[in-house]
């Protein structure tokens, strides 16, 4: 015990925790927004696959990450423009095309990876590149802070960039008000002149790029390479952490840090005497008490007003 | 009705036909021999007893989540506690065929009945969830089914583990809780009779049981269900409970009649290829087996193709993706369905119009 205690209350593991909120952050805001113009993007998982692979090829052949990280956020874009397609042109259940963009993505990776590299494990035969970490200036310099928020990958600082320029888009900016307005009740938008297959394309285009951004810092920041079904599941704990958020980024942020702390925390406690199997679980029990606790107080919300509306 | 059918099967048939020619440019664009490629692609299965026998033994599990979630699906609750499911069934059956002795016959009945119990509780519990708090069912069942791989093979490591092989496998299974081969030359086992009993089994409780009923009328409107007095509650429960008791059998079926021991280190996705043939079949359970045996075919092809050519077997995971987009798709084809409904309603009206000239002539 005393050694999982030393092993949390250390700036090391802080860092760490931010290190492993970055993919999870990424991928729930896109399923915010998305889930804002009222299409529920399931294709997140596959798409940060995508976009991983992606990464790696494309900084491989271009020699460069920052083309590489344009790759991955057009693969994401792509993907995402796939489900647009199929759920709002052609009629497909969103969840079901959902599911058909996953296991593409998970079987097309290792087909793909074994035409570029050879190996249907991982992509180390590529001289993929990663991008840079920052240090910040004066923050750096502070003892236990600067160990945890200086040193990061760009795209971390990206993604809480993120948390606030997607708070504006929602809330402060024009095409905002016309997501919200689809997503709360299409006809009525409709009746009021927005385009609703519109708008829902452009939410999903910028779910699909956050995605993509997410999928590039897992294969080129996080590790330096690719690997079969290395998001193992991020995707899918996003959309728990969406749910948890309660329909802000700010508490998207938050979801997003509880569950990088129990997958830190998974990564870390290995020094304990446990069954490596039960600490592999932590962040998929995490999240299914999470989204118990989340649920079961918005039902009791529900019910309460409920009552009073009765009485 | 009919005609709808009718227009679905055609729809399901392009669907594939669309798919397969993507399957076969990506194959000629990246192998070096495609023609050997693609003839082993698609003839391979058949070349030999042996290879069919292959198709017919893939074929098995794929009916049994392909049942699992047509049943679930049915219900419209987007459960893939399936592939949680038959991986616990797989355990469950393992514990029973190393730690148990019965005798001959009994011994994989009472394993294969426990995995479906022990199958039926992980789809129950996302069921339970979104009844009672309203957790997506989604989002629940694809967790628990990481933590439910995660148990098993705790239970396997920790408990069943074979320390003299070299790899992470448990025991030997007992020879009377293996599931006997039924074709000679190749493994086809006695799973396949049980898969045709439950096939059957699942078509009478959809379409012939008050139960089935329910299930089918809470899937497509579940308000207006429950105004005539279902109480969908009750309905969302016991239909993933069975999903999940049809995929756990087929789990606990699959490592006794295809193994000898639990070997496997990653699940093996089972429960999402249930959704393809699931998809497939329009969720009809009459026409799972050929959903299934269609995939089960692919499959093969693919390992065989894999094998003698420089194409890899991963490929199908392409053509799946695009036939569950393709046939899932609402308004695929829609504008055709259309033009034919509009010609025929112009038609009737037509003949109506002739009556009442002939009419008024008289």
């Amino acid at each position: 015990m005393n050694a999982l205690l030393e092993t949390i209350f250390t700036a090391s593991f802080g860092y760490a925790v931010l290190r492993v909120t970055t993919p999870i952050l990424f991928a729930a805001l896109a399923a915010q927004i998305s889930k804002k113009a009222g299409v529920d993007n399931i294709a997140l998982e596959g798409t940060m696959l995508t976009s991983a692979l992606t990464g790696v090829i494309v900084s491989a052949y271009t020699n460069s990450a920052w083309i590489g990280l344009l790759g991955a956020v057009l693969a994401g874009i792509a993907i995402a423009m796939i489900l647009a397609y199929s759920s709002l042109k052609l009629n497909t259940n969103i969840i079901l095309s959902g599911i058909a963009l996953n296991l593409m993505a998970s079987g097309g990776t290792v087909f793909v990876l074994y035409l570029v590299a050879h190996d249907k494990g991982i992509s180390s035969s590529l001289k993929s590149h990663v991008l840079p970490k920052i240090t910040l200036p004066i923050i750096d310099k502070i003892p236990v802070i600067g160990t945890i928020l200086s040193g990061h990958n760009v795209l971390t600082y990206f993604s809480l960039i993120a948390v606030v320029l997607i708070y504006f888009l929602i809330y402060r900016m024009p095409i905002g008000y016309k997501i919200r307005a689809v997503g709360e009740n299409k006809d009525a938008a409709d009746s009021v002149g927005i385009n609703v297959v519109k708008i829902q394309y452009i939410a999903l285009l910028i779910s699909g790029a956050l995605a993509g951004l997410g999928g590039a810092y897992m294969s080129m920041g996080y590790v330096s390479w690719f690997s079969t079904n290395m998001t193992s599941g991020r995707g899918f704990i996003a959309l728990a952490a969406e749910a948890m958020g309660g329909g802000t980024p700010f508490g998207i942020l938050i979801a997003s840090l509880f569950f990088g702390l129990a997958d830190a925390l998974s990564n870390s406690i290995q020094v304990i005497r446990i069954p490596s199997e039960f600490i592999q679980a932590i962040p998929y029990v995490s999240t299914i008490i999470g989204l118990i606790v989340y649920s079961s107080n918005q039902t009791s919300k529900v019910n309460k007003l409920k009552g009073k509306h009765i009485n | 009705m009919n005609k709808n059918t009718h227009f679905e099967l055609i729809r399901t048939i392009l669907g594939i036909f669309i798919s397969l020619a993507i399957a076969i440019l990506i194959i000629f664009a990246i192998s070096n021999e495609p023609t050997v490629a693609l003839k082993a692609f698609l003839t391979g299965p058949l070349k030999s007893v042996r290879h069919f026998g292959n198709v017919l033994e893939a074929t098995i599990p794929l009916i049994f989540t392909g049942l699992a979630i047509s049943i679930m699906f049915q219900a419209k609750q987007f459960n893939l506690g399936a592939e949680g499911s038959f991986f616990i069934g797989s355990i469950a059956a393992t514990v029973i065929a190393i730690k148990f002795t019965l005798p001959f016959g009994i011994h994989p009945a009472v394993a294969i009945i426990i995995g479906g119990i022990v199958g039926g509780i992980v789809c129950l519990l996302p069921a339970v969830l979104k009844t009672k708090w309203n957790a997506h069912e989604f989002v629940s069942s694809l967790m628990l089914n990481y933590i439910v791989f995660y148990i098993g093979m705790f239970v396997i490591n920790y408990y069943l583990r074979d320390v003299n092989a070299g790899a992470m496998v448990s025991q030997k299974f007992q020879e009377t809780a293996v599931l006997g081969t039924i074709v000679p030359k190749t493994r086809i086992h006695w799973g396949i009779i049980v898969a045709i009993g439950m096939i059957i089994f699942c078509y009478y409780f959809l379409y012939k049981t008050r139960w089935g009923y329910e299930i089918r009328m809470v899937g497509q409107n579940k308000e207006f269900a429950e105004y005539s007095g279902i109480n969908a509650v009750k309905v969302i429960l016991y239909s993933q409970a069975i999903g999940g008791f049809i995929a756990g059998m087929g789990g606990s079926i699959e490592v006794l009649g295809m193994y000898t021991r639990f070997s496997w280190s990653a699940s093996p996705g089972y429960g999402w290829d249930g959704v393809i043939v699931s998809i497939l079949a329009r969720r009809n359970p009459a026409l799972i087996p050929i959903s299934a045996f269609f995939l089960a075919y692919l499959r093969t092809g693919a390992d065989i193709m894999s094998r003698m050519s420089d194409v890899q077997s991963e490929v199908v995971a392409v053509i799946q993706g695009i036939m569950i987009l393709l046939i899932a798709a609402e308004r695929f084809l829609a504008h055709w369905k259309n033009k034919k409904i509009y010609s025929e309603a112009k038609s009737t009206i037509v003949d109506n119009t002739e009556n009442v000239v002939v009419k008024g002539d008289i």
